[in-house]
Order: C-alpha cells, then structure tokens, then sequence
C-alpha cells in the first residue's frame, strides 16, 4: 500500500506500523517506551509514552505511531507544530516526575531520556516549583539496583520478565502516580523469583535498573600493598569491551583488554576460559559417566545432563524445578572453579595466605555477582571469587584510569591460569558449551581423534535446537536452549517425558553470555548479539588447540593438584549442589 | 541433522513454586480452584475470578493472589498488579458489616466527608481499617448511581440515603 510520510511518497507492506514505514524512508521519530527486541523475538509497544505520537490528516487526535498500522493513501506529518508542541509537552510531564541529578546517574550519558530531552531540545519545565514528585524505595540485590524514581513505566523489563524470561518477577502494579514496575507485594528483588539474569537492566532506558558497582572495591584491593590481585576474563568480555571504546560490534580486543588490566595493577591476568576448559574436563567426564552407567542398564542414572555455567539458570531451575535438582552438572561454573583453584592451588604457589588473595572477575553477566556470593562459594567466610564486575564496569575502570584503549597495544595473558583452548573461548555463545564438551567427549568415548572439530549442527541463533552426534556408532543426542522461556518449554518436555536427550546446553541471555545482562547494552539488536557471537567463533578457529583435555597447563594440574577428573578433590573443590529454593522466605 | 523444535504451546511464567504454599486449608484452596475452574482458568478471566475470591473470602491476601496464579499459570506479581489498580479489591479484611461512604461530587457536595468523620469517631478506625471485634470496616468509594440520595453510606449491600452525621449512631445499631 502506499501513503506519505512527510510529504514522501513511499510503498508498505500490509501490517507495518507509521513508525516502522517512517524508518524506512530515513525519519527517526522518537520514542521512548517502544522497543524492537528483535533478539528476543519480541516488540515492546505499550504505546503508553506517547513520545512517537504523529499526526494523521483526518484523525482528530494524534496517533502513537509505533501502534498505528498504516492504511492506504494515509498522510502523516511527524513534524508539524502541533506535533512538536504535543511531544514536548509529554516528555515535560515525564520530567516533571523525574529526578534531575542526571549529572551524577549511572546512566548518565547512556539514558534514552536524557537523549531525548536532547534531541527535542528540552531547555525548562514549565512550573516545576509546584510539581509534586513521586518516590520510592531503592531495592539493593545482590546483582541489581532499582531505583523507580527514575522509572518512565516504559513496561520493557516486565516483558522481557515475563514474556522472553517467564521469570514473572516484575509487574506494573498500583495506579496512577504510585504505579511502579515491582514484584509481588512490593517484595525486594532478592525475595522475588528474580534470577539476577540482568536482561531487565540491558533494555532499560533510564537508570531505574543498574547494576551494583564493584568498582571502588576493586580499586581499593588494587592499592593495599599486603593484596595480591588476579584478574580471570570471561570469554564473552572480549568480544563486546570494544563497543565500549566506539568500535563495531563483534570487534575482539583480547589482546587490549590484557594490556589495559595489567596498566590498571592487577598482578596477574588470568583467563576464566583456562577454567571453561576445566569445566570440560570436569562436565564431560560426568557425562560420559552417566552416559556409560546407562548403556550399563542402570535405571537410577539421571539423563540428560544439564549444564550448569549460567548462574541465572541455576536460579531458575532451583526455584522452578526443585523436583529436577539431581539432574543438572553438578560441575560449578567456571568462574567459581577458577576461584576454587586460585584459592587453592595459585595461592599455594605463590606462597600467599588465601585470605591475601583477591580474585577479581569480569563479567558479561549481573548473575555473576550473586553467585560469588552464595555461602556454598566461601571458606571460612572468605569467598572463592571476590568480586565480579561487569563488562560495563571494566569499560568504567579502564576510563577512570586514564587508559587510552584503543591505542593499547595486544598482550598476552598470564601462566599458568591464562592459557586456554578454543573450546574455552566459545563457552560465551549459545551452543558454545555443548560444542566444547562434545569435542572432548568424542574422544574419551570413543579413544579417536576428532577430524573435524567444528560442530556447525550445533551452532545458530534458534531458541531451543536440537542435533544428534554420532559416537562412533552411538548416537548423542543433545538440546540447547537459550533464554529462560525457553529453558522452560526445554524443561517441561523433558518433565513431561516428551524428549530423550542425553546432553542439554542452557543459557539464561540471548546468544549466550554474548547477549549477558552485564554486557553493553544490547538493547535487543540482534545484530549486535550475532557479531560477538561470530567474534568468538573467530578466535576459537585462531587458536592453536581446540579441545580443552589437550590444554597442557590442564593436564599439568590434574598431575600435580586434582589426580584425575571427578577425583575427591576435584569433587571438593569443583563440585557444588543444588537447593530447593521454591519458596522463598 | 539439525532439526529445530517446534513449540507452539504457550508454557507461561507462574513465578511462583509449585508446592502450596502453608497458610491456606485445603478447604480454601479448594474454594480457589473451584472459582478458577468456574472461569475456565482462562487469564483472561483474571479479574472476575478477583471479583468471585473476593466475595467468598471477604479480601485478597497474598496467599489466595499467589492459588490464583498458581491456578492460572501466570506470575504472581501480574495478579498483585490487577489487585493493586482497582480499588475495589481489598488486601485487608473487612468487617462482618463493611460500611462504604460515597465521596463522589453530589454527596461531597451534600457533606459526606462530616459523616466519614463521625464514623471514624464512632468506630474509632480510620479509612481502611477495621474494629478490634471484626464488625465493622470503613471504606470511601466513589458513585453508587444513587445521587439523588446524597448522601448516601453502603452497609453490605445496603443503602443509606440522605444521611446525617446525627443519624450514625443510630444506622450502626441497626446492625447489633
């Protein structure tokens, strides 16, 4: 059909919206409160802001256009006075109960808002002296600030909470100008079945959702003379750091991010993927053990295998699934085997109490931060990991120290902790995990060498996929699954009997830790999602060794330390267990 | 090989465990899950299912918001966001005689506000609350389409037309 927008003729298809037909021939009208989740295959369109409101010749009032479909020889104006003088007034509502320390908000510079306030050259609000303001509570968690003062009622954290999570923590609740996004009965977050999977903090547009800063901790452990501090990186990090910095999506800075770490003062630079690959070692003998008990004729032996590296999804599953606690990996994640071994091991070598050593990580992921926290991670009340920043937060610390990123030249990380394989790199994308796990497991079941090590079936953007891998005449079936909802609809079948799969990949983000919650903002762009993704199946292909059981600072640890895969002291310090956490007190 | 799985079945969020949670008697879960069931335990239905709880347990605390979400397969929080909208549901127990007072333009205008005042002496609670012995509680409402009557007090479902703040005492005895 055809209409004009602004005085362009232009051609659409049935359905779209004036806002999406106005995109496409080069007009942005503003908006605040619609988002295109492309990612999560979901829109966001209450159409409640009214920001985006266009005028259409023969309507009286003026139209949300992200809600409007177009109709033939329509004509619309999205700039005409009485437009611009409707979208001011709107947004100066919204300032009016809004908070006005921008200079000092987290958001600060990132905020939709604050953008918007720009862009329409907001310069006063009319009778702000009298204007009452509504506040709320901040609720701390562990992972995750809300501050509803800040909040514009925009919905998107509730959908992506409900509708792409199926968490179902976030809600609008009360009315008029008490409404506030909050969980059942005003509850805090840490008391509601929020996950800390951080994707309500990565479509907000404002800064009613952050995440908690580590970063003066960090800094203080830095300058106490009596502290060593390593630093472990998280195969996502690399692949999303740069955006930071102005570069291209999916653009890999591993070798800049180790400079700039090692310019920050950390004493060591160290590799969460070195411990992805211990993972491995840890996951797919477990595996293989159970897959082997089976084809014994053991009935007891719990198939499939869950993985157990997404710390969300350990959430979920103990609050969702808490008749399904045995089923999962009981191999920690590797953040928290990275922490166990520094603790351990690494503080043993370098002669230092445990208690001088602190185990700093970088994170794509809020969850992160919760889960070094769980009592089950501590000795003696000590933590195995100390604190974990976001990839956000290390984007802040490398500007307050004053490091030109982009000019830093490529450094490698540190021995022994820093070596890793392919296999570790890849744990940071959807499929990655089960891909890493099948290229070792291969082998140990089968005593071949693995030809090909690149598992395309594997691979993709799908929600919940499914391929079978020949072992050598056994057929493997595995699932994967990202984002909860699906993790859920994954679940239930298996609950229900419907699916047999002897290996199951789960990840609470889009993508993966590419699409984590602690990453730069994804706003949903799936493109963005995709380039990371692609980023570490570049680095994967780069590296040397592929499989992590051929990692020779891996096997040098089973040697001296651990004794073999799944031995006591593995099981001690690698190990962990699950809690029935569905009802919450 | 690759073979991607179709779902085109809805597997909705409750956001709250499975397992009952203690509180309720198996009586009054019971009573839950019939109404749900009465409605087809169709989200949709959310608010009428509100509207028959409401009415078979007085108010809505959060155990029977969380049997309905269990019921209807959908979070918690959305419950307690329809709960918290409308006025008309109410978290808090009302009296054996729930005494409403209309504040909308005609009885304002007629001095209904001198008779919330009264009753908040008389009964010694304040807007919302309820007496120690559990018979009466105290709520304003807005229009019951009785304007010509202004103003008016609900008791239960009856109306009171043409009130004076003189009159209360003698309205609440009515109800002994």
């Amino acid at each position: 059909m055809q209409l004009t927008i602004d005085n362009k003729l232009i051609d659409v298809a049935d359905g779209t919206t004036v806002y999406e037909a106005a995109k496409q021939v080069g007009i942005a009208i503003p908006r605040l409160c619609y988002l295109n989740l492309e990612a999560l295959g979901i829109e966001n369109k209450p159409a409640g802001c009214r920001i985006c409101v266009v005028e259409i010749e023969g309507r009286r009032n003026l139209a949300p256009s992200c809600a409007t479909l177009c109709t033939e020889g329509m004509t619309v104006r999205t700039n005409s006075p009485r437009v611009l003088n409707a979208r001011k007034t709107v947004l100066e509502l919204l300032l009016s109960d809004h908070p006005k320390d921008c200079l000092i908000c987290p958001k600060s510079g990132r905020c939709e808002l604050q953008n918007l306030a720009m862009c329409l050259g907001i310069r006063e609000i009319h009778s702000i002296e009298n204007a009452e303001v509504s506040t709320y509570r901040k609720d701390r968690s562990p992972s995750i600030i809300r501050d509803m003062d800040k909040c514009v009622l925009c919905r998107r954290c509730e959908t992506v909470c409900n509708t792409v999570q199926t968490v179902g923590a976030l809600s609008g609740i009360n009315r008029g100008f008490m409404a506030v996004v909050a969980p059942a009965f005003e509850q805090d977050l840490r008391d509601s079945p929020c996950t800390f999977c951080g994707q309500c903090v990565a479509v907000c547009p404002t800064g009613a959702l952050t995440e908690v800063d580590h970063t003066p901790r960090v800094i203080w452990a830095l300058a106490d003379p009596t502290k060593t501090v390593v630093v472990q990186t998280a195969p996502a990090v690399r692949a999303a750091l740069g955006e930071a910095f102005g570069m291209a999506a999916g653009t890999l800075v591993t070798g800049k991010m180790v400079a700039a770490l090692r310019q920050i003062g950390f004493d060591y630079v160290f590799d969460t993927d070195f411990a992805a690959d211990l993972t491995i070692m840890e996951e797919g003998a477990e595996l293989l053990s159970r897959v082997h008990r089976m084809i014994e004729g053991d009935r007891d032996v719990k198939l499939p295998i869950l993985t157990s590296c997404c710390p969300a999804w350990v959430n979920f599953f103990e609050q969702n699934y808490p008749d399904m606690l045995d089923v999962p990996s009981t191999a920690r994640s590797p953040q928290q085997m990275f922490g166990a071994i520094a603790k351990t091991f690494l503080a043993d070598r370098l002669g230092i109490r445990r208690d001088d050593l602190v185990v700093v990580s970088i994170m794509p992921c809020l969850a992160k931060k919760y889960e070094c926290q769980r009592d089950e991670f501590k000795v003696n009340g000590n933590p195995d990991v100390d604190y974990a920043l976001s990839t956000r937060e290390l984007a802040q610390l490398i500007k307050e120290a004053n490091i030109d990123f982009n000019a830093l030249p490529d450094e490698d990380f540190d021995a022994p902790m820093g070596e890793s394989t392919g296999a570790g790199v890849i744990f940071g994308t959807t499929g990655g995990v089960i891909e890493a796990a099948t290229r070792t497991a291969y082998e140990l079941f089968t005593g071949k060498k693995l030809e090909k090590v690149d598992f395309q079936e594997l691979r993709g953007m799908e929600g919940i996929r499914a391929a079978s891998v020949d072992f050598n005449g056994t057929p493997i079936h595995i699932g994967i699954a990202h984002q909860l909802g699906n993790a859920r609809k994954l679940l239930d079948g298996i609950r229900a009997g419907m699916y047999h799969f002897h290996a199951i990949e789960i990840m609470a983000c889009p993508g993966g830790c590419v699409g984590g919650g602690g990453q730069p903002l994804h706003l949903g762009n799936a493109d963005v999602i995709h380039a990371r993704q692609q980023a570490l199946y570049r680095e994967d292909a780069q590296k040397p060794i592929r499989k992590s059981h051929e990692n020779s600072y891996i096997q040098q640890l089973y040697i001296e330390f651990l004794g073999h895969p799944l031995s006591e002291k593995a099981h001690h310090l690698l190990h962990t267990r699950y809690f029935d956490k569905s009802i919450r007190n | 090989m690759m073979n991607t799985i179709n779902y085109d079945e809805q597997t909705p969020a409750t956001g709250i465990p499975d397992r009952e949670r203690t509180g309720l008697k198996d009586c009054q879960v019971q009573t839950i899950k019939d109404i749900c069931r009465s409605f087809r335990n169709e989200e949709g239905e959310l608010i009428n299912i509100l509207h028959k709880t409401q009415e078979s347990f007085g108010y809505l605390p959060p155990e029977v918001q969380e049997c309905i979400a269990r019921e209807l397969r959908i979070p918690v929080a959305k419950v307690y966001g329809v709960v918290t909208f409308y006025t008309f549901f109410s978290m808090q127990p009302k009296g054996k005689y729930p005494i409403s007072i209309c504040l909308g333009t005609a009885c304002y205008v007629r001095g209904s506000e001198k008779i919330v005042e009264a009753l908040k002496n008389e009964l010694g609670i304040d807007i919302g609350g309820i007496t120690p012995d559990g018979k009466f509680s105290l709520d304003c409402l807005r229009c019951v389409g009785a304007c010509g009557l202004a103003p008016v007090m609900l008791v239960g479902d009856r109306v009171h037309g043409r009130v004076d703040s003189l009159q209360i005492k003698d309205i609440l005895a009515l109800y002994t």
